[in-house]
């Protein structure tokens, strides 16, 4: 998996989340919380899908990894690549 | 008359064995028929943060059964039918405009679509008397009309009570917080801080971030309800928890969480519930928090500086409500759809709970509520502390409920001069009735004070397995903190779980001299 195939799997998840975001222009370096109306609750949203379709852990200390569609990517893309290499 | 007395004692005790008949039929039944034997998760208590914690686990694929003690489904988020074809809601009236977007994530579309914005609240007290949406654009009007407070001052109160966090431990009181921007302002006070305790019967005495989390919440957009009324809510609950495959029961009342010991360590193991053993990996107890830990698992199973800390949290204070039906037919003008009225010269958080207390809130539900009903009916809330009302003897309560419902009726009167004569259903609950119907924890209805959020956060650290939600810390109270909760609570279980999954067993050494070769 690249790491735009993770930011893409990562706005996948936000657009469900948040149905009523305008997700065409995010800027991946910008933090999501600065460009869309998510508050706590979302982000725990954005871990509970990771788990549930990803089967992705994020543990509450690397909860600010995933401020960013950049950070996300950063943090993730090599779970995903674990995870696809014990499959 | 010899005849008359040999019959009377023989119809009551015919009367008496059919009723025992009834209520031994009725126990009989076994409410958990068709239950499985093991479950992921077992949610105890149906409140707000219990079903949506439950819908949340189901929806991550978990097993989920959720046990009810009483005949209805909603906790305190309930209502109740009278005679006369009254309907009357208990909590419905006024939550934040962030049970939108939770009702729509943990719930359904269509769930978050019927809540409405009511726009009529008023105060009404000797210091002031006024009508608003009650959002910030409205509040900050009044602030500076009104109370003539500057309006720097009024915008720096709003961005520093957005910004607070709850992470920066901030000592301060809401009564010391309140003072630094409106020193000495009493009628300012009780303005930002009287429909709160309403809401989550916190004080002037209890931390400043609380408030400011609680109050943000509600300024953001006003107060909101639910169209349909909480029957209609709970039942669209039910329904989609079935839809996700929840097992739903009533009438189980759970005796004991069961603990057990594997490979050296502590964790939950089931539940005993209706007296039959249930295995789960994991409890949601969405039962108050002290009887979670000291009566449901018992405070052996923890450490006793646990425990000293489970003892040391403070239950917050109860409420007594005064139920007044409108006749069939009869209606009420529009008076409004909150109205904080009090009689008392001054604003003090003890007035409030006081057991004579003049200030009561009416919740005046017109037919919108329940479109096509073209019913009317009034609750009115007070808050109260149970020790007064546990300690009376039985003659003395039936006395001081007729008291409140004597005064709430006189008070509305200053709303709606006629409405005695269209009252034809009156009836008053208090804290002992909320104990009653809930187990709450000395009848609280509104949790634990702010400390108890720690303790329940805590729990599965104490004993895994162990989950809590529901109302504690102030800030959890509320239909939208105890909803929120509940999805903090099932995302905790649901990491639980995802790490009790162990790797696929190796097949079975072939054991020698097994089998029949």
């Amino acid at each position: 998996m690249t790491k735009d195939d993770c930011k893409k799997l990562v706005t996948e998840i936000i657009a469900d989340i948040a149905p009523d975001e305008d997700l065409s222009n995010l800027k991946p370096d910008v933090r999501l919380r600065d460009q869309l109306q998510l508050d706590s609750m979302d982000f725990l949203d954005i871990v509970m899908e990771l788990r549930k379709r990803h089967g992705i852990e994020v543990p509450e200390a690397d909860y600010i990894q995933l401020a960013s569609l950049e950070s996300c990517a950063e943090y993730l893309t090599p779970k995903f690549n674990a995870l696809e290499g014990k499959r | 008359m010899t005849r008359w007395r040999g019959f009377y004692p023989l119809t009551s005790q015919l009367l008496r064995t059919s009723r025992r008949c009834l209520f031994e039929r009725f126990m009989a039944h076994d409410w958990l028929k068709g239950v499985d034997d093991t479950y992921d998760v077992v949610v105890i208590g149906s409140g707000l943060a219990g079903l949506t914690g439950a819908n949340c686990l189901a929806r991550c694929g978990r097993k989920v059964l959720l046990l009810e003690h009483h005949y209805q489904f909603g906790g305190l988020a309930t209502w109740f039918t009278r005679k006369g074809g009254h309907i009357f809601d208990i909590s419905l009236h006024g939550f934040p405009i962030g049970m939108i977007k939770s009702a729509r994530k943990y719930w359904s579309q269509e769930i978050a679509d019927s809540i409405v914005q009511l726009k009529g609240i008023r105060f009404v007290n000797p210091q002031f008397n006024l009508t608003t949406t009650f959002d910030r654009a409205d509040f900050t009007r009044l602030l500076i009309e009104h109370f003539r407070v500057p309006v720097e001052v009024v915008e720096r109160f709003f961005t520093d009570l957005r910004a607070m966090n709850f992470y920066d431990h901030n000592p301060e009181t809401t009564g010391e917080m309140l003072d630094r921007y409106f020193p000495g302002r009493d009628d300012v006070k009780r303005f930002l801080m009287e429909p709160i305790t309403y809401a989550n019967g916190s004080t002037l005495a209890d931390p400043a971030i609380t408030y400011g989390i609680v109050f943000s919440n509600f300024m953001s957009k006003g107060v909101y309800t639910f169209r349909g009324g909480t029957d209609l809510l709970i039942r669209k609950m039910s329904e989609e928890l079935v839809r996700n495959g929840v097992e739903l029961r009533k009438h189980v009342a759970v005796e004991k969480v069961l603990v057990s010991e594997i490979d050296g360590a502590r964790r939950v193991t089931g539940v005993i519930a209706n007296g039959r053993t249930i295995r789960c990996q994991a409890v949601l107890s969405n039962a108050n928090l002290k009887g979670t830990i000291l009566k449901l698992v018992g405070e052996e199973q923890f450490p006793p500086d646990f425990v000293a800390r489970a003892n040391a949290v403070r239950i917050n204070t109860s409420s007594c409500q005064v139920y007044l039906g409108i006749r069939k037919g009869e209606s009420i003008p529009p008076i409004g759809d909150l109205i904080f009225v009090s009689d008392s010269p001054h604003f003090t958080s003890d007035e409030l709970v006081d057991f004579r207390t003049t200030s009561r809130t009416f919740s005046v539900y017109y037919p919108e509520t329940r479109p096509g009903s073209g019913r009317y009916a009034v609750v009115c809330s007070l808050n109260a502390r149970y020790e007064d009302w546990n300690q009376l003897a039985d003659e003395d309560y039936r006395r001081e409920k007729q008291r409140l419902i004597d005064e709430s009726i006189a008070c509305l009167e200053r709303f709606v001069p006629d409405v005695r004569a269209k009252i034809d259903w009156a009836e008053a609950a208090t804290p002992r009735t909320i104990e009653r119907y809930t187990r709450h924890w000395k009848g609280t209805s509104f949790g634990t004070k702010f400390e108890g959020l720690k303790v329940s956060m805590d729990l599965p650290s104490q004993l895994p397995g162990l989950h809590h939600a529901g109302s504690v810390g102030i800030i959890m109270s509320g239909w939208l903190g105890t909803i929120n909760y509940g999805v903090i609570a099932a995302n905790n279980i649901d990491k639980y779980l995802f790490a009790q999954k162990r790797p696929e067993p190796a097949p079975p050494a072939p054991v020698a001299g097994a089998g029949p070769g």
